[in-house]
């Protein structure tokens, strides 16, 4: 039996070659620390995390690619940035459909002190900005929200609350942009994101271990890192530096990991975003309509229009259960999904889902029609009975 | 160039930016090396851009503006 891979929200699968062979070019050929000798094999290994910082400035819009901080994930990345930014009394607004790497440090952070505002979405998932606009307080330090739900797919308003968040000036604006890096256009300068954080394993086509921060130009001075330790620069002073991307990337890095997101997000930018934006908004609207025939069985959740959301659908069957479907769609189909919570308790109580959870089918780009077409099927004959 | 040429090297704060520098040198097409920081100027594990000092004001104006770099040394 074929395997029919249908997960890619919760990790890409299968990569492009490319992400495969510049691992093994790296671990083969040059091996070396980066940044932390003299040698030509060191240097080399500097000049691989240095071209994987260049390829992602392109792809986010940064204009210098030293504002990148690598992390092992999108969760890292949140708890650096919201960790070193939040202070006590600092009041931070976030949103009704956040994934835990959101939700646990900030509720975290309201233990400690963070006044903290949850803004509700509809029931598909969707925000208004007035609504976040309603929130602002004199203390409102930072609007923190993902760019894309991972339970509905809904695409978040971010560049409107950009606008709102560039109005007054002294607020930040943190975006999650783990579902959306390589999968949507991203531009932090249009957005108006001042702190963006990414995973490399999911729609940039990199190796799980893999993920960053974008910190915009002068708000690292107002962020302190999550860890210190050995950077290779600075030797002879025992305090950590206080420059980027340094002060952020303590230890020596995950360099075969970023050898291999590199190539894969040099692999989105050669097929572009847009187009393989195209490609994966074809492939939901085709399930979106296999979906249609079926609604007196099937419940789906998020908007109905595939071009406002991610290529990732949500959905119940009449009276089986998530991980029942599940179960029977990887036994009898070879198909793989994810049931479940997804790790989002905020979102299933949003769209009434709290606590069974959905059956999530998500796209990527080396799914076909044909995978679209065979998950339809299975779901008529699991339906049949 | 050759090793006997007077050389100068540029310092930076950190390998990245010692790496970026490289790139935007080479782009001019200026030559250089990226070596180990003598001892002489610093006891850190860092490397720097070593340039002939033939083309020391073209490095200058090619990083100026574009990256942070501590200073340029003549050895």
């Amino acid at each position: 039996m074929e395997v029919v891979y249908l997960d890619n929200a919760a990790t890409s699968f299968p990569k492009p070659e490319a992400t495969l062979e510049a691992m093994m070019r790296y671990q083969r050929a040059i091996g070396g620390s980066p940044g932390r000798s003299g040698h030509r094999l060191s240097i080399e290994a500097g000049r691989v995390v240095l071209d994987t910082r260049d390829t992602l400035a392109r792809l986010f819009n940064v204009e210098d690619p030293l504002r990148i901080v690598f992390t092992k994930n999108a969760t890292e990345a949140l708890n650096i940035a919201l960790i070193g930014l939040l202070r006590p009394g600092d009041h931070a607004i976030t949103t009704g459909m956040e994934h835990n790497a959101v939700m646990r440090p900030l509720r975290f952070l309201a233990s400690r002190g963070v006044e903290l505002s949850v803004v509700p979405c509809s029931d598909r998932g969707e925000l208004d900005p007035e609504d976040i606009r309603a929130a602002f307080r004199t203390n409102t330090r930072a609007v923190v929200l993902t760019h894309a739900s991972n339970v509905t797919g809904t695409i978040m308003p971010v560049q409107e609350i950009g606008v709102l968040t560039r109005e007054r000036g002294d607020m930040v604006l943190c975006v999650d942009a783990a579902q959306t890096a390589g999968a949507l256009p991203v531009d932090v300068e249009a957005m108006a994101v001042d702190l963006l954080a990414f995973t490399g394993h999911k729609s940039l086509y990199g190796p799980q271990g893999t993920g960053g921060l974008y910190i915009r130009k002068g708000l690292d001075e107002k962020i302190a890192p999550l860890m210190r330790g050995g950077t290779g620069s600075r030797s002879e002073f025992e305090d950590q530096p206080d420059f980027m991307p340094d002060k952020y990337e303590s230890g020596t890095p995950n360099t075969i990991g970023l050898a291999g997101l590199g190539a894969g997000a040099a692999f989105i930018l050669e097929q572009g975003v847009e187009a393989v934006r195209e490609k994966e908004e074809a492939l939901t609207r085709r399930f979106l309509h296999h979906l249609q025939d079926l609604r007196g069985d099937v419940t789906v959740y998020g908007p109905p229009a595939a071009q406002k959301r991610i290529p990732l659908i949500s959905f119940n069957l009449r009276d089986i259960t998530p991980s029942d479907a599940a179960l029977y769609l990887d036994e009898q189909w070879g198909i793989m999904c994810r049931p479940g919570l997804h790790c989002a308790p905020a979102a299933h109580r949003t769209i009434g889902t709290f606590p069974q959870g959905t059956v999530r089918f998500s796209f990527g780009f080396f799914n076909t029609e044909e995978h679209v077409d065979l998950a339809a099927e299975a779901l008529r004959r699991l339906l049949r009975g | 160039m050759t090793r006997e040429d007077p050389f100068g090297v540029v310092l930076f704060e950190s390998v990245s930016h010692a790496l970026r520098a490289e790139k935007i040198i080479k782009a001019e097409n200026i030559p250089c090396k990226l070596i180990p920081v003598p001892r002489q100027l610093s006891s850190d594990c860092g490397i720097c851009l070593r340039f002939s000092t033939l083309h020391k004001e073209q490095v200058e104006s090619a990083l100026a503006g574009k990256l942070d770099f501590f200073e340029v040394a003549l050895l």
